[in-house]
């Protein structure tokens, strides 16, 4: 934000005072703003014009703000079970209703017959009473960010007996549209978590590398090259398997965030030294340290901002990787563990392929997963674009 | 040349180095040793073991010797006898359990490159020459789809798919009949019927990259002035644009193998455990999960040194192809 002076290549030559903004005078009024735009002004005028990128933003904070939610937009509780409905199909729901017209979402009770040729479990509509499905409900009691007591749901039944389960249940009977905004709390939490800990580590190292150079330098070097040649889910899968198991959620949480990030690290910390060293050369940055600027001052306030657009860039590409990591950890077996509920964890039940042939929704948190994948990557390469606002 | 390929198999040694440490480690990592562990799985089932039992098989497996001691007896093993340990869970040498693994991961995961590059290069030639046409568009989403999804939720949905719709069980290497069958045609077709599915998957992301790369490539290609002069004389399209510039953009295709490769073998030991392939993915859970660490070590250390040797071979390959780096990088 207070790059303007330093990002206009016309006045580096003159040793001026950096804060005042001595710019050429632009031409055309019109021109004015485009003159003195910030950089975080210009990347974010670039990004709105890349709509596919803007739309993928949106439904990812959407998807952020259901996890953080998840308590209000989950019908039901986590472990919640429904005794006579395991391995239910979604419940459908209609908007018509014959002799009525169109009408609100409703649902219709079904109940479990064994059928009797094949004994699978077949779920009977009984299409004489409708339930419809009401917003903002009554359902369990829950602590909205354990603090807040409520028992309001987004939507539900509002009947104890009688659930609406708009993705299905699982073996054990319970509410698969419910865990997976739970899983998402853990899923796509771990990506901004685990990408944190690879960006502190990788600005710091990196920062290092590029700074002290000599033998420092060489060691970090070797270092990522190592970490970047390596196929990393057997080394993953080594790590996470010896983690005790009777350690709790969190513990085994973080523990998950940390080797995930042991080798997230280093992508970032080449960017940081790559950019550092190529910043270092710019006139700018000559002229700055002619004017006697401070190593520091030269870091923070010259080269930091020159980059910040593609750490931002790395840092949004990097985060499915991680979400990747957990989940297909989790999937195999090594990452969370039951009870802990994340989307890796709830395709475990997907294992099994006569199983998903017969229950088709255990895959659903397959396309959560995809989705968030995709949506990270269309938001990267809008930002992409929209990091180099001089390259245009 | 030869300056070119001794100085990169130098710079191989630092890596190496830490590859065997890092799989050491992963040996020693968990809590308890496998003698340990097994006393209290016997113990739990109700068998006494006595103090002696319990001394008798740390001494005998060297459990009880400092890591240092142990990580230099592990790699004096590896280095003169070509001996990995021995897997406590199989009771037999790791070697003999690899022998027959590992190359089938290698060959799986290389089979899906040249896969990968057999599909993808024809589609980035054709999406440079028709620049932004329908299919262009197409192939385009269908790279970027393939560069972001994860190949074993693909491997999940596309088994699930085949099986529901054709009743064909892609999982394994062969159909069950064939399981203790010798070696036979129809053995080896449906071998192949197996393997073409985890190929196409294990491929997938290096396909996306490999279309954006080669478009790329080859569009900046086609500006240069040598293409206009090869059009003004005369030359017939297709055979100016094989002969120059697609020569001209495979090379960079090539040097991609180095941040490719890696993510290959992941891909590949994930895709193995998910359509149950067995190479030395599913053999590597089982290690994990019953804590048998000189097996997943080794595992480890193994996928990790081939990576690094593919990436090593493909820049030999790059420098045969093109002269450029052979001379730039002796030169240095």
């Amino acid at each position: 934000m207070s790059a303007q002076s330093t990002n206009n290549p016309q006045v580096l030559n003159e040793p001026v005072p950096e804060d005042s903004v001595a710019l050429g005078q632009p031409e055309a009024v019109l021109n004015e703003r485009f003159y003195y735009a910030s950089q975080s002004e210009l990347v974010w005028w670039r990004f709105k014009k890349h709509k596919l990128a803007v739309a993928a933003a949106i439904l990812t904070i959407i998807l952020y703000l259901t996890a953080i939610f998840a308590n209000f937009v989950a019908p039901y509780g986590i472990i919640t079970r429904w005794g006579m409905r395991q391995q239910e199909p979604p419940t459908p729901v209609y908007f018509y209703r014959e002799g009525v017209g169109i009408t609100g979402p409703f649902i219709y009770p079904v109940t479990r017959k064994a059928d009797p040729k094949t004994f699978e479990w077949v779920f009977v509509p009984d299409k004489t009473k409708p339930i419809p499905i009401q917003f903002f409900v009554k359902g369990e009691p829950y602590k909205l960010f354990g603090i807040i007591e409520t028992d309001i749901h987004l939507f539900g039944t509002g009947l104890g007996n009688e659930p609406v389960h708009l993705f299905g249940t699982d073996n054990l009977g319970r509410d698969l549209f419910s865990r997976i905004f739970f899983g998402a709390q853990v899923s796509l939490s771990i990506g901004l978590v685990g990408v944190l800990i690879s960006f502190l580590a990788g600005i710091i190292l990196g920062g290092l590398s590029g700074y002290m150079g000599g033998v420092v330098d060489e060691i970090i070097q070797r270092t990522i090259d190592f970490l970047l040649s390596i196929p990393t889910l057997p080394l993953w899968m080594a790590l996470s398997a010896s983690l005790p198991r009777n350690w709790s959620v969190i513990q085994t949480y973080f523990a998950i965030t940390l080797i995930l990030s042991i080798i997230g690290w280093a992508g970032l910390a080449r960017v940081v030294r790559g950019k550092l060293l190529q910043l270092r050369e710019e006139d700018y940055a000559m002229a700055a340290q002619a004017a006697g600027a401070s190593k520091w001052r030269i870091i923070t306030r010259h080269l930091l901002p020159g980059f910040t657009s593609h750490l931002i860039v790395s840092i949004t590409v990097s985060i499915p990787a991680v979400i990747l990591g957990e989940t297909a950890l989790s999937f195999i077996g090594l990452g969370m563990q039951p009870p802990a509920v994340s989307w890796g964890t709830l395709l475990q039940d997907a294992q099994n392929i006569v199983a998903v042939a017969q229950q088709q929704w255990l895959l659903i948190p397959a396309a959560f997963v995809i989705i968030t994948v995709l949506l990270f990557n269309f938001v990267g390469d809008g930002l992409r674009d929209a990091a180099d606002p001089y390259s245009r | 040349m030869l300056a070119y390929i001794a100085r990169r198999i130098v710079t191989l040694i630092p890596i190496l180095f830490l590859i065997s440490l890092v799989s050491f480690i992963v040996i020693q990592l968990p809590p308890g040793d496998w003698v340990t562990r097994q006393i209290n799985q016997l113990k739990l089932s109700g068998i006494q073991v006595d103090e002696g039992e319990a001394m008798r098989l740390t001494k005998l497996y060297g459990l009880d010797k400092p890591g240092g001691e142990r990580y230099i007896n592990w790699m004096k093993g590896i280095l003169l006898d070509g001996n990995f340990g021995w897997s406590f869970q199989w009771n037999m040498p790791v070697n003999r359990l690899l022998v027959e693994r590992v190359p089938l991961t290698m060959s799986i995961s290389i089979a899906s490159l040249i896969i990968s590059w057999l599909i993808a290069i024809p589609i980035g030639i054709y999406s440079a020459t028709h620049q932004y046409s329908v299919l262009d568009y197409v192939f385009t989403f269908i790279g970027f789809i393939g560069l972001a999804t994860p190949g074993f939720l693909v491997a999940l949905i596309l088994a699930w798919v085949i099986f529901s719709s054709t009743g064909f069980s892609p999982l394994g290497l062969n159909s069950n009949q064939f399981l203790d069958a010798p070696m036979s045609i129809a053995k080896f077709l449906d071998m192949l019927k197996h393997l073409i599915l985890p190929l196409l998957i294990i491929g997938l992301s290096s396909t996306g990259v490999t279309i954006r790369v080669m478009r790329a490539n080859l569009l900046d290609e086609l500006k240069k002035q040598y293409v206009i002069t090869a059009r003004a004389k005369g030359l017939r399209e297709l055979g100016l644009l094989l002969k120059y510039p697609v020569r001209m953009a495979i090379n960079p295709i090539i040097s991609t193998v180095g941040w490719i490769l890696p993510g290959l073998v992941s891909g590949e030991v994930l895709v193995s455990i998910v359509l149950g392939i067995q190479t030395t993915g599913p053999l590597l859970l089982r290690a994990v999960l019953e804590q048998d660490m000189y097996l997943a070590g080794s595992i480890v250390m193994i996928l990790s040194t081939l990576t690094v040797i593919g990436t090593l071979l493909s820049d030999i390959l790059l420098a045969v192809m093109d002269p450029r780096i052979r001379y730039g990088g002796v030169s240095k």
